[in-house]
C-alpha cells in the first residue's frame, strides 16, 4: 500500500462563541493556514477536497453547496462526509491510497454557538418511531450508559470526575483550548446531575472553530514537509442506531475501530506501541470507557490508571494532552479532527507547554456522540 | 502507479413509488438484500458499507446516515456516508470505488436510500432550506423556480423550443414502460407535455420527474474477488466529480461546466479520448427533461445546443446510435434523489451485462456512463463502467 502523510495543518479557534466570524471565515482561515503550512496552492496542487458537516448542525440543507469557495475548491473534486472529522480524514486518506491523487485536503468545523437549541437538534437524531415519542432529553442515554459502565467495571464517580480535572487542566496549557481551567474534584462532583450519575461539569461544552489538514502521498510528502506525520493505520465502525439492542457496556464501536486501525498499522500490542492518545471525552466517563475499548488497558483498569497518574502529561500513557473535548470544547463534527490535530502537533514537537517527550506513535479516536455508536480511529507516527 | 481494479458485481433496487409504507431503514434493507442476493453473497462477505442519502430535512432526521446504518447492513462494519446533494447517488458509487481501490477492503456494499414522502405536505418545502440564509432564503425560492431560470437560459442561448425539449420526457416515460420498478411510466405525446400545467415558465408539470421513495444498492469488489463472484464483472473504468461555486447567480447557466470537468476527469482515468465513439450507453441525470440535453452537452457527447437535434433524430432512442436513459430515467422511473443516481449506475451495470430485459439496448454495449447532478446547479458526478 502507498504511504500517506499529513503535511499541513491549520485551525481557527477554538472559542465558546465567535460572533465576529462566519463559518465561511472560520473555514477560510483554517484552510489558508493549512495550505501555507504545507506550502501548497489549492488551485494548482490540491486534487480533491473533503468537507465534514451535518445539515442540521449547519441549519442548511445540502450544506456541501456552501463549501468550495472558501477552501479553494471551486470546479474541483469536492465532496462532503456527514460523519466525524476522522471519517473525513479517512475518506481523504483512501483517495490518496487509490493512486489517483497525491494531495487531498480535509476540512471540518463547528459553529455550535449559532445553534440556539442544540439539544433539540440532537433529539432529531432519535429513532422517529420508537424513541422520539418518549420526548426524553437524549442526554439520558449518556446517563444510563455511564451508570452501566460504573456498575460493570467498578469505576467510581470520583474517577470520572478526575478525568474532568485532568483534561481541563491540560486545556489550561493549550492556548487554543476554550475551556482550560483548574478545577477541584469537589467542584466537579458537586455540580448538578444532568442525567444521574452524569454531572454538568462532566459534559463537554461546545466551541466554535475549523480545522483543515493536507494529506499527501509518500511520493510527494517529503518535498512538502520537513516533518511529515505518517498515517499508519485507520479504522472505523458503526454498531447500531437502535437503543434497544446495542452494547451498553463496552463501546464496541471503539473496540472494532481500534482493532482495524491496529491491524492496518501492524500494531500487535497497543499498550506498548502507542505512546499517547487523544480519545473522545465528550462525557468524562467516555475517556475511561474508550481507553479500555481501544485496548490501551484492561477492562475496569482505566480509572485506576488515571488515579495513579498514568494518563497525566508526565505519565506513561498521556491521554488528551490537548485537554480533549472537555478542555478544548466539543467541536461538533470537527471533534475527532481536533484529536488528530493534537496528535500531529505533539509528533511534530509543536505542542508548546504541554509537549510530551520522546513520542513517536499516537492514536486519535473520535465518537459521533449521542445517540450514535459510530467511531473512527487513526494511528499516526513521525 | 497501477491502480487497483474495482468492479460492480451485483445490484438491486426497490420499486420507486410516491409513498412507501416501509421506513427508510426497511427500504435500505430491501435494496441491500436484493443486491447481495443478485451475486449470491451475504453480509459476512462485505468488508465495508458506503451510504448515500440526500437532505436530512426530508425525514426530519438528524444524522440520517446513522439512523439508516443497520438497515444498510453496516452493523459492526466500517460505514461512511457521502453527500453531494442531488449528485449523491452516483457519488456513492465513487465512494465505494475508493473504498476498494484504496486496498483497505476487498468488497464494499453501496446503498442509496431516499424517502421523500415523510415531508408533508410536499418535499419541496425542505428545499427552501438549501438556499443561502442571508441572500436567498428571504425570497422563498424553490427548485422549480431556479431550474426554470436555467432552462430559460439554455433555450434562449441556443434558440431551442419547448417542443424540442418535450421529446425527452416522451422518450424517457415511454422507456420506463419496460421498467418493473417505474413510478411514472407513460405513453404520452409532445402535445401532452406542452399542454400540461405551467409551474414556473418554461417548466411544465410533465417536464419534471416525480418525488419518490425508494432504495438501490450495488456490490463492488476488487479484481481477485470479483472474478470469483461473477464471470461478468462490470469494471469501474473511470470516475470524476466537480463542484462549482456556491454563488450560482454569478454563473452563466446555459452550460454545466462542472459536468464537463467531471467527465474529463473520468475520461482521462478511463483513457477515453473520443467519448462519442467509445461510450455506448448513457444514463445522464434527468430530473427535468432539459437536463438530459444539458448534461449530454456537458459530458461532451453532443455539441453545445445540439442535443435536442440528436433527440429529434432518434439518436438517443433505445435503439439509436447512442441510447440515452434506456431505463426511463428519473422522468419515468422516478426520482428518490440519491437512489435515483445509483439506479443509473445499476442500469449501466445491467445493460453491459445484457441483463436489462425489455430495456436492453441492441449491439452488446461495452462501455457505459452514468452521471448525476445536484446542489445549486453546481455538482457533476460521473462513473464509467466497462466489460
Amino acid at each position: 500500500m502507498r504511504q500517506v502523510a499529513i503535511v499541513g495543518v491549520g485551525y481557527s479557534g477554538f472559542r465558546s462563541i465567535s460572533p465576529d466570524l462566519s463559518y465561511k471565515e472560520l473555514m477560510y482561515e483554517a484552510a489558508a493556514k493549512a495550505y501555507d503550512d504545507a506550502g501548497v496552492d489549492p488551485r494548482r496542487d490540491v486534487e480533491s477536497f473533503v468537507s465534514v458537516a451535518e445539515d442540521f448542525n449547519e441549519g442548511t440543507s445540502i450544506f456541501d453547496e456552501y463549501v468550495p469557495d472558501q477552501i479553494g475548491g471551486v470546479l474541483k473534486p469536492v465532496h462532503t462526509i456527514p460523519g466525524d472529522g476522522i471519517h473525513g480524514l479517512i475518506a481523504a486518506y483512501m483517495q490518496v491510497l487509490t493512486g489517483a491523487m497525491d494531495i487531498v485536503m480535509v476540512e471540518a468545523h463547528s459553529k455550535a454557538s449559532n445553534v440556539l437549541t442544540l439539544s433539540d437538534v440532537v433529539a432529531y437524531a432519535m429513532d422517529p418511531i420508537y424513541n422520539r415519542p418518549l420526548r426524553a432529553n437524549p442526554l439520558f442515554i449518556a446517563g444510563m450508559e455511564m451508570n452501566r459502565y460504573l456498575y460493570k467495571t467498578g469505576t467510581t464517580e470520583e474517577q470520572c470526575a478526575q478525568v474532568v480535572v485532568k483534561n481541563r487542566a491540560n486545556g489550561f496549557l493549550n492556548p487554543s483550548a476554550a475551556y482550560g481551567a483548574r478545577l477541584s474534584l469537589d467542584a466537579v462532583l458537586s455540580s448538578e446531575p444532568l442525567s444521574y450519575p452524569l454531572k454538568r461539569l462532566e459534559v463537554s461544552s461546545h466551541a466554535d472553530g475549523a480545522i483543515v489538514m493536507v494529506l499527501a502521498s509518500g511520493d510527494v510528502a517529503p518535498e512538502l514537509s520537513a516533518l511529515p506525520i505518517w498515517i499508519t493505520g485507520v479504522g472505523w465502525c458503526n454498531e447500531t442506531p437502535s437503543l434497544e439492542t446495542r452494547d451498553w457496556e463496552s463501546a464496541t464501536y471503539a473496540r472494532n475501530s481500534a482493532e482495524m486501525a491496529y491491524r492496518v498499522a501492524g500494531i500487535r500490542n497497543p499498550r506498548l506501541e502507542i505512546d499517547f492518545a487523544e480519545v473522545d471525552d465528550t462525557f468524562a466517563y467516555k475517556e475511561l470507557q474508550h481507553m479500555e475499548a481501544l485496548g490501551l488497558c484492561r477492562e475496569g483498569e482505566a480509572g485506576l490508571l488515571l488515579e495513579e497518574g498514568t494518563t497525566e502529561l508526565d505519565g506513561e500513557l498521556p491521554l488528551n494532552p490537548s485537554g480533549g473535548n472537555l478542555g478544548v470544547g466539543h467541536l461538533l463534527d470537527a471533534s475527532g479532527l481536533a484529536r488528530v490535530l493534537e496528535v500531529v502537533l505533539q509528533l511534530r514537537g509543536e505542542a508548546g507547554q504541554r509537549q510530551l517527550e520522546d513520542v513517536e506513535t499516537g492514536l486519535a479516536f473520535g465518537w459521533r456522540s449521542i445517540p450514535t455508536t459510530s467511531g473512527a480511529a487513526v494511528v499516526l507516527s513521525n | 502507479m497501477a491502480m487497483r481494479k474495482v468492479a460492480v458485481v451485483g445490484a438491486g433496487m426497490t420499486k420507486f413509488m410516491r409513498r412507501a409504507q416501509e421506513t427508510g431503514r426497511e427500504l435500505a434493507f430491501q435494496a441491500s438484500r436484493m443486491a447481495l442476493d443478485s451475486c449470491e453473497m451475504t453480509l459476512d462477505d462485505i468488508d465495508a458499507v458506503a451510504l448515500g442519502t440526500a437532505p436530512d430535512a426530508f425525514d426530519g432526521l438528524h444524522m440520517k446516515g446513522e439512523y439508516l446504518s443497520d438497515g444498510a447492513g453496516a452493523w459492526h462494519k466500517p460505514y461512511m456516508r457521502c453527500y453531494v446533494g442531488g449528485g449523491t447517488g452516483v457519488f456513492a458509487a465513487i465512494q465505494g470505488w475508493y473504498h476498494v481501490a484504496s486496498g483497505l477492503f476487498d468488497t464494499c456494499l453501496v446503498v442509496c436510500e431516499e424517502k421523500m414522502s415523510s415531508c408533508q405536505p410536499h418535499p419541496q418545502a425542505a428545499f427552501l432550506t438549501i438556499f443561502d440564509h442571508t441572500t436567498e432564503r428571504a425570497l422563498k425560492p424553490n427548485l422549480v423556480w431556479i431550474f426554470a431560470l436555467e432552462m430559460n437560459r439554455y433555450m434562449t442561448m441556443h434558440g431551442i423550443e419547448k417542443k424540442d425539449i418535450a421529446r425527452v420526457a416522451v422518450k424517457n416515460k415511454r422507456n420506463a414502460l419496460d421498467h418493473p420498478c417505474a413510478q411514472l411510466a407513460a405513453d404520452i405525446t409532445v402535445e401532452d407535455v406542452l399542454n400540461s400545467e405551467v409551474l414556473a415558465w418554461p417548466v411544465q408539470r410533465l417536464d419534471i420527474s416525480p418525488t419518490s421513495d425508494g432504495a438501490v444498492a450495488i456490490v463492488m469488489a476488487a479484481e481477485h474477488v470479483a472474478k470469483r463472484i461473477t464471470d461478468k464483472p462490470a469494471w469501474v473504468r473511470g470516475v470524476g466529480w466537480s463542484l462549482d461555486t456556491a454563488y450560482w447567480t454569478s454563473r452563466d447557466l446555459y452550460y454545466p461546466k462542472y459536468v464537463e470537468y467531471a467527465a474529463r476527469m473520468a475520461y482521462d482515468m478511463a483513457g477515453i479520448t473520443e467519448p462519442r465513439k467509445e461510450i455506448h450507453v448513457v444514463e445522464p441525470y434527468d430530473p427535468f427533461d432539459y437536463k438530459e440535453l444539458h448534461h449530454l452537452e456537458g459530458l461532451l457527447l453532443a455539441d453545445k445546443g445540439d442535443a435536442a437535434r440528436l433527440t429529434a433524430e432518434g439518436v438517443t432512442a433505445r435503439d439509436g446510435n447512442m441510447p440515452v436513459c434506456p431505463s426511463g430515467g428519473m422522468l419515468g422511473v422516478g426520482n428518490p434523489i440519491a437512489a435515483a443516481g445509483l439506479m443509473k449506475v445499476s442500469e449501466i451495470f445491467w445493460q453491459l451485462r445484457g441483463e436489462a430485459g425489455k430495456r436492453q439496448v441492441p449491439g452488446q454495449p461495452q462501455t457505459g456512463l452514468a452521471q448525476s447532478w445536484g446542489d445549486l446547479m453546481q455538482v457533476g458526478c460521473v462513473v464509467i463502467l466497462g466489460v
